[in-house]
């Protein structure tokens, strides 16, 4: 059990550490968070940034384009860029965290050639065209209809919870291309060109107020043959896979910010008197054993995963604890905002600006919402923890209520 | 970076566990419980024999490990609901405080002491008392036979730790130089930390096998989904602690300094352990249902053990309170 940077981690630390304190003063401020175009531009810059620096796909493999580092190594990126206050992936996480890694893993080499360096250098954004009106936790229920049509497959049927859809050029798509099958067998994984005729983007505006994502209407769209990634029908087994990357590592900045954001907040109760109440005090202790507990256990699982190893079941109970973390810090700061929790985000004393730190609480609290529906709800995670990792028998019968 | 364990520490866990599942088993523990949980001097040489009280000594007879092992090791026998104040002994064998011979019984006091009375467990049969002295900063020695007559038996709660109220007031005893008493009782509380992992562990292992066995209408109760989500939340409790724990001994082993980011770290595994232990135990024992609520079922001795261990070393208040004013300091740097 070692948790200190080796010699080389040190050095890696170092380098990234001071190519943020140098890159970091340049950059312009950041958009408004609706502006979804200057979002683009942003987070795309930024990972121009990365790339012409070596850092874009730091935990890609060397063959796929990235920088072959470690899964440590990869830790060390996120903890040095949250540490110093860099973007997020914005628009750039389908790519970076999904489609990108998934291609790496079981794309065509021609595929890899094609969609791997755009992803790591800004140039293309994708999205995800996973969920559907009638298919969310229960995603193997996907009724969007792929029929192969000479070299192409014609695809009809609706996407939901699709982030960053008008900003993006590709979309990670799961059809049903053998609608005999059992359900699980007859899905395929293709890349959609967003620019195709009989794509159409409808944004959806969130409780949050904002235009987060958006449904995506698909009427007879001609996708090539030679954008399937994986066999026919064998698009449950990538989805997996791409799932995986998701439960796994995907959220572990997340886990960082968390914990920066608690500091902040703990600073605010400080200044605005809030922290004479011992038990708001101990309610931040014990969230900062949470944050620290999940930072630790994404060390763990990753080095019990591994160079290129895939993340396990076990990163449901991650993403299970995760959730409910990140949205017990949004209830906590609206106890120390008091009143001031009922305004809206645009409103002058949401966050302190003179903290870098500090969120926009209620924008983020509204925002949190998703956490424990997003990427499995947390009912489908307990349900994957039960039967996949403690081995309870699935439901035998209606009555039991399983899922 | 590997937070893996290595090799040899993945032998030795298993060799303590090994000897543990061969001389305290069911049977064994049931058997201490109806004997109102005396302490096993022969288990206690066996497991001095396998090194307990020798991990961290140096010198000739020690192994010359550090917290990291220790915390594996306590992860083990506190899945083992074995009785006695194995974590002050271990403490007291680490420190030097007894010399070397017999495995060490010893029990380890803070004063001032929290809420409610002044407790001492296994109290005839310590050969030592340590005091930790908060005020003063330091570490006394006290002679365990001059705190008897100042203390009579109580009743407690958990069937496998006798406890005795101190009444009188303590004598002075001697000061240990050359102790650190923080660094001493952070030990403690992590060691206490791995105990809870290992209980809440056991919790698990409990109530998943229960699920799977017990059958109501018509399928085994682990098929229902309000009892998988149980499950699934005692292992949702369980790895973060387990981890924090792991992690938090990884720190105290980096030298004898304790620093603020060990301390933290210890603070907020004791917090976890305990939560996954006590609320663990708790959803045990409903998963078991009517059965769980006997005396023959195990599940109350898991309950009644966490409840203790939580009393031990650092309480969910210190433990919340030091890691508060830790986040204070670095969000304010």
């Amino acid at each position: 059990m070692d948790l200190s940077d080796t010699a080389a981690e040190a050095a890696f630390r170092r380098g990234l550490r001071d190519w943020l304190g140098k890159t970091l003063p340049e950059l312009p401020p950041p958009p408004d968070p609706d502006d979804w175009p200057g979002r683009r531009a942003y987070d795309t810059s930024w990972q121009r940034r990365l790339y012409d620096a070596g850092y874009a796909g730091v935990h890609w493999p060397v063959e796929a384009g990235g920088s072959g580092a470690t899964p440590a190594e990869h830790l060390i990126y996120l903890e040095e860029t949250e540490r110093a206050g860099a973007p997020y992936v914005g628009a750039n996480f389908v790519g970076l965290l999904h489609a990108g890694p998934t291609i790496a893993a079981e794309g065509s080499a021609e595929q890899r050639r094609r969609y791997l360096p755009p992803i790591l250098s800004g140039r293309e954004v994708w999205c995800q065209g996973f969920s559907e009106p009638g298919a969310g936790s229960d995603l193997a229920a996907l009724r969007t209809r792929a029929v192969r049509d000479g070299d192409a497959y014609v695809v009809s049927g609706s996407k939901i919870w699709t982030s960053h859809a008008e900003v993006a050029d590709w979309c990670e798509l799961l059809v049903r291309t053998d609608p005999e099958a059992p359900r699980h067998r007859g899905i395929s994984w293709l890349i959609l060109p967003m620019d195709a005729p009989g794509v159409t983007v409808r944004p959806l505006r969130t409780l949050a107020g904002t235009a987060e994502f958006a449904e995506l209407f698909l009427d007879e769209v001609r996708i090539p043959v030679g954008n399937r990634v994986g066999a026919e029908n064998d698009g449950w087994r990538v989805t997996m896979v791409t799932l995986s990357f998701e439960r796994g590592t995907a959220f572990a900045s997340e886990v960082l910010a968390g914990r920066r954001a608690l500091g902040a907040l703990a600073a605010r109760a400080a200044r605005d008197g809030a922290w004479n109440d011992g038990e708001l005090r101990r309610r931040i202790g014990l969230l900062a054993a949470e944050f620290t507990a999940l930072w630790r256990l994404v060390q763990w699982n990753v080095s019990e995963a591994g160079a290129g190893g895939v993340p396990g079941a076990g990163a449901s109970v991650f993403k299970l604890r995760f959730s409910e973390a990140r949205q017990r810090l949004y209830d906590l700061a609206a106890e120390v905002l008091g009143s001031g929790a009922l305004l809206l985000p645009d409103q002058a004393d949401q966050a302190d600006r003179s903290d870098p730190a500090e969120p926009a609480w209620t924008a983020q609290r509204l925002q949190g919402l998703s956490y424990t529906i997003a990427a499995g709800t947390s009912q489908i995670q307990r349900n994957i923890v039960a039967q996949r990792v403690l081995g309870l028998p699935r439901p035998g019968r209606s009555g039991a209520g399983g899922g | 970076m590997d937070f893996r364990l290595t090799e040899d520490q993945r032998q030795l866990r298993s060799g303590i566990r090994a000897l543990l599942a061969a001389r305290y088993d069911r049977e064994r523990l049931r058997a201490a419980v109806d004997a109102g949980g005396p302490l096993d001097r022969a288990l206690w040489a066996e497991l001095r024999a396998a090194g307990l009280f020798s991990l961290r000594a140096t010198g000739p007879t020690g192994l010359g490990l550090g917290p990291a092992e220790a915390a594996l090791v306590f992860e083990e026998v506190g899945g083992s609901l074995l009785p006695g104040p194995l974590v002050a002994s271990e403490l007291a064998a680490a420190h030097g405080v007894l010399g070397p011979g017999s495995a060490p019984v010893a029990a380890l006091l803070r004063l001032p002491p929290g809420r409610g009375p002044l407790l001492v467990e296994q109290l005839p049969e310590l050969e030592a008392l340590l005091v930790l002295d908060s005020a003063a900063g330091e570490l006394r020695l006290l002679d365990p036979a001059e705190v008897l007559p100042l203390a009579r038996p109580v009743r407690g709660v958990d069937p496998l730790t006798p406890l005795w109220e101190v009444t009188g007031t303590l004598p002075a005893g001697t000061r240990i130089d050359g102790a650190d008493p923080a660094r001493i009782w952070a030990e403690g509380t992590l060691l206490t930390a791995a105990s809870q992992v290992g209980l809440a562990a056991r919790a698990v292992r409990s109530a998943v096998e229960y699920a799977r066995q017990r059958e109501q209408f018509g399928q085994p109760i682990g098929a229902f989904q309000a009892v998988q989500h149980l499950c699934a939340d005692m292992l949702g409790r369980l790895e973060p602690a387990r981890v924090a724990v792991r992690a938090a001994a990884v720190l105290l082993s980096a030298g004898p300094e304790l620093t603020p980011r060990a301390r933290a770290e210890v603070a907020g595994a004791k917090l976890l352990a305990d939560e996954a232990a006590a609320r663990g135990a708790r959803d045990c024992l409903q998963v078991h249902g009517g059965m769980g609520f006997t005396w023959e079922a195990d599940v109350q001795l898991l309950l009644k053990r966490a409840w203790v261990w939580q009393r031990s070393f650092a309480g969910a208040r210190e433990c919340a309170e030091e890691l508060a004013g830790q986040v204070l300091a670095d969000g304010s740097r």
